[in-house]
């Protein structure tokens, strides 16, 4: 594969392997490190979709009267995890694929609870030959009550070395 | 005590702050964001580049430094931070692994609710890294 080719079009005849999804989640989870500062936790990854979660910490509290998880560390984690949803989307049985964030938008639904971690789940849910566009969501303890969700759109960069 | 004594307050005692790095200096009322480099805010080691989540947080404290220092100056509002209702990141280039800046344009304020442009650069402020447009919720109600 060239560097500027786009990532192949017959997903079915291209699934990234396991052994590539796996080299994906260390990757996201540890490999960068923000990542590691923050304590991000890898939770699954399958073609298109990804999940991480941080866990609360005293020095990433947002605002010492009450205790809550800073919303910077939100919008990492949301990055983050859509980063992984379109990696994994863009990945293919050949091998990684690099992204650029374009613009990412996040509605703030509420804050976190006071001492509570926070998980997100993303969704790649259209890919072109440059482009993908995600949906994602973060809560603290009720996926059906979101604390933010996020939209955003990621340019492909070409192939990485694994 | 004044707006920005409150403002230094406050991020002096916010752990997500000092963790970040993040400081706010302050000329009369415009306020810059200044955001010094340091490895764990690394997020991509190949560029290597700012993580795209450092660059969204260090554009989102500055709106809201900023909003914390225009607010006082109407009644009965200062003392906390705004909220964020909703924020758009637009990356523009890669944040490199250095210093950087970023200011915070109130382009209306009304009576609940702030909209907030914030350009961040490094080199040269006409040559923005990343930009940031939102929405904030003013705390009137919660002043007291």
């Amino acid at each position: 594969m060239n560097a500027g080719d786009p990532p192949p079009k017959d997903a079915s005849a291209s699934e990234p392997t396991p052994e590539i999804l796996r080299q994906l989640a260390d990757r996201m989870a540890g490999g960068t490190p923000q990542s590691q500062a923050l304590g991000l936790e890898f939770v699954s990854v399958s073609p298109g979709h990804g999940s991480m979660s941080v866990a609360w910490r005293e020095d990433l509290v947002g605002d010492p009267d009450t205790q809550v998880i800073a919303g910077g560390v939100v919008t990492s984690l949301l990055d983050h995890t859509c980063g992984l949803a379109i990696s994994s989307a863009a990945a293919s049985a050949s091998g990684m694929f690099g992204t650029a964030t374009l613009d990412l938008r996040i509605d703030y639904m509420r804050p976190a609870r006071p001492r509570a971690g926070v998980t997100a789940a993303a969704h790649c849910y259209k890919l072109t030959h440059t482009i993908g566009f995600v949906r994602a969501e973060a809560w603290d303890e009720d996926r059906s009550d979101p604390i933010a969700t996020a939209q955003a759109a990621f340019a492909l960069t070409g192939p990485r070395p694994a | 005590m004044s707006a920005a004594a409150q403002l230094q307050g406050f991020l002096e005692r916010t752990p997500y702050v000092r963790f970040l790095g993040f400081k706010a200096e302050l000329e009369g009322d415009v306020l810059t964001g200044v955001l010094p480099f340091s490895e764990h805010l690394i997020g991509n080691t190949f560029i290597p580049a700012l993580h795209g989540g450092v660059i969204g947080a260090f554009l989102e404290m500055t709106a809201l430094a900023q909003l914390f220092v225009v607010q006082p100056a109407r009644e009965g509002v200062g003392g906390r931070l705004p909220k964020t209702i909703d924020v758009t990141i637009e990356y523009l280039r890669p944040g490199r692994a250095q210093l950087s800046y970023a200011r915070a344009e109130v382009r209306k304020i009304g009576r609940r609710i702030a909209n907030v442009h914030v350009d961040a650069w490094q080199d040269d402020p006409r040559q923005p890294f990343a930009a940031l447009r939102g929405h904030f919720l003013l705390r009137a109600d919660e002043a007291s």
